[in-house]
């Protein structure tokens, strides 16, 4: 293994599980385990999966000047957020392209958490010192690791396992709690796959005893980042580097729905804000397969045998029968669900069309609180 | 019989059928490398291959793996079972076949690995 390469707190939990390890982001992270992908997938989807993100970058943000802060280095709004509510959004950057998606959790007035990409923690973090206001501080909690409990009986398995209970908790909701032993949890009622689910950020001396109480749970597998991603491929997530980067807006990825209404002094909003009413010259559209065969990131999209794009996600969806799903960019007069198109690979088209996000629906909760 | 398989380092069996014909599929190694295969992409019966052309495409979730020829020769025949069901390639070498090429040279078969030989390059290349 390459010295530089970096590890989680988890790392021995892996390679006790024979997990397959790869490279990614930087870090030695587990693949797929024992079970396979399509299992580890279809379990995920039936049962509840375990991820070990503790990759992310997590930073808690203090100081009066916080929602300021955020709303100049995103387009979302955060006065009207309730306390404990998470946001998913992104940063832009002066050109209008996202240098990042995030999510941001307004825990107190004046003290937000975010969790960034691993693979932009470094450039993201210096962005936001850069940005900082005076008064504001920011703390990089790389003392903390991130596991991930998704699926539908992830809630069961929080209370059996940790004898936490999140009834009633929405989707995209925040709670700090203690376990018996004292140890401090941000718990997150959010994910990366369309299922029920937690993320959970652990003190890292903590991680591999809950890590451990979980996977000894029967409704639990441990799953890898092969299974996440055909997991969040199918819910039409946008994966950064990949289906969003620096060149792209907001709006053209079809994310201009995390744009508040009245937050127009965001880094970018010159650019940004106008194609709101003007629209984009290319849209990030979801791709399907209508022939059989599989396509991947970086095939090219073809209409009336034109090449117009690229695919910049794309694979079998396991939930869906192993049919192929992708994502790319297409011109706008061509972005409507069910534009005939064609997707080339190893130089042969295979039919596809333009089609709604996600593939199949989320499971995820209800955002709102019980009455 | 086992001993008229031959192996490839590119992970492929070589079974010969009639003395001219190489029924070709891919060994338990590349189908472990791959895990769940999703779709085979196969050839037109008919084409020309030559030595150390890509025939076939095996997908899986994860990955896309092609399938060499190490023989040059005509397609005359594909498993269109794997067009349905590609778990198939690794039942068996009855079931799991991905093509059969009709030989030009059958001679061309004597510089591939035996059994031994594959077994003995598995290990080598282990780590």
């Amino acid at each position: 293994m390459d010295a530089a390469i970096k590890i989680t707190p988890l790392h021995d939990a892996h390679l006790k599980l024979k997990a397959k390890m790869g490279a990614f982001a930087g870090y030695d992270m587990p693949l797929y385990y024992e079970a396979g992908v399509m299992a580890e997938h279809h379990w995920t989807r039936s049962h509840a999966g375990l991820f070990d993100v503790s990759h992310m970058g997590q930073v808690m943000v203090t100081g009066a000047g916080a929602k300021a802060f955020f709303e100049k280095i995103t387009p979302s709004s955060f006065g009207a957020v309730p306390l404990g509510r998470a946001k998913y959004t992104v940063m832009t950057n002066a050109q209008g392209g996202i240098i990042d998606d995030l999510i941001v959790t307004k825990v107190s007035d004046e003290r937000y958490f975010a969790v960034v990409n691993a693979g932009c923690k470094d450039k993201d973090f210096a962005w936001m010192k850069q940005n900082l206001p005076a008064g504001v501080h920011m703390d990089i909690m790389d003392n903390r690791a991130l596991i991930a409990l998704q699926g539908p009986q992830a809630e069961a398995v929080l209370r059996d396992a940790l004898h936490i209970d999140a009834d009633g908790m929405p989707y995209m909701w925040f709670m700090e709690t203690d376990m018996a032993d004292g140890t401090h949890l941000f718990i997150s009622r959010l994910g990366y796959t369309g299922e029920d689910g937690f993320e959970i950020s652990v003190p890292n001396d903590m991680a591999e005893a809950v890590w451990t109480h979980f996977t000894m749970h029967g409704a639990v597998k441990p799953v890898g980042l092969a299974a996440r991603d055909s997991l969040r491929l199918e819910m039409g997530y946008p994966l950064y580097g990949h289906d969003i980067d620096d060149t792209t807006s907001p709006v053209e990825a079809g994310l201009s729905w995390v744009m508040g209404k009245d937050n127009t002094g965001f880094t970018g909003a010159d650019l940004v804000v106008p194609q709101l009413a003007r629209g984009t010259a290319r849209q990030r559209v979801g791709i399907k397969l209508t022939e059989r065969g599989v396509a991947r990131e970086g095939a090219e999209i073809v209409a009336n045998g034109a090449v117009i794009g690229k695919l910049t996600s794309g694979g079998p969806a396991p939930s869906l029968d192993n049919q192929c799903v992708g994502m790319g960019y297409v011109p706008a007069a061509l972005a409507a669900p069910g534009t005939k198109l064609a997707v080339r690979v190893r130089g042969k088209d295979i039919a596809a069309e333009v089609a709604s996000l996600p593939f199949m629906k989320a499971r995820t909760k209800s955002m709102k609180l019980a009455a | 019989m086992a001993q008229d398989i031959k192996y490839t380092v590119e992970h492929e069996w070589i079974r010969i059928e009639g003395g001219n014909v190489a029924v070709i599929g891919i060994t338990e190694f590349a189908q472990d490398a791959l895990g769940d295969l999703v779709f085979v992409d196969l050839p037109q019966v008919g084409r020309k291959v030559s030595k150390g052309d890509d025939f076939a495409v095996v997908e899986s979730v994860k990955t896309a793996a092609e399938v060499y020829t190490p023989v040059t020769g005509e397609i005359v025949a594909v498993n269109d079972n794997l067009s349905g069901d590609p778990e198939l390639i690794k039942k068996s070498m009855d079931d799991g076949w991905i093509a059969k090429i009709r030989m030009e040279d059958p001679a061309e078969i004597s510089g591939l690995m035996t059994r031994a030989d594959y077994e003995k390059f598995l290990a080598d290349n282990a780590h």
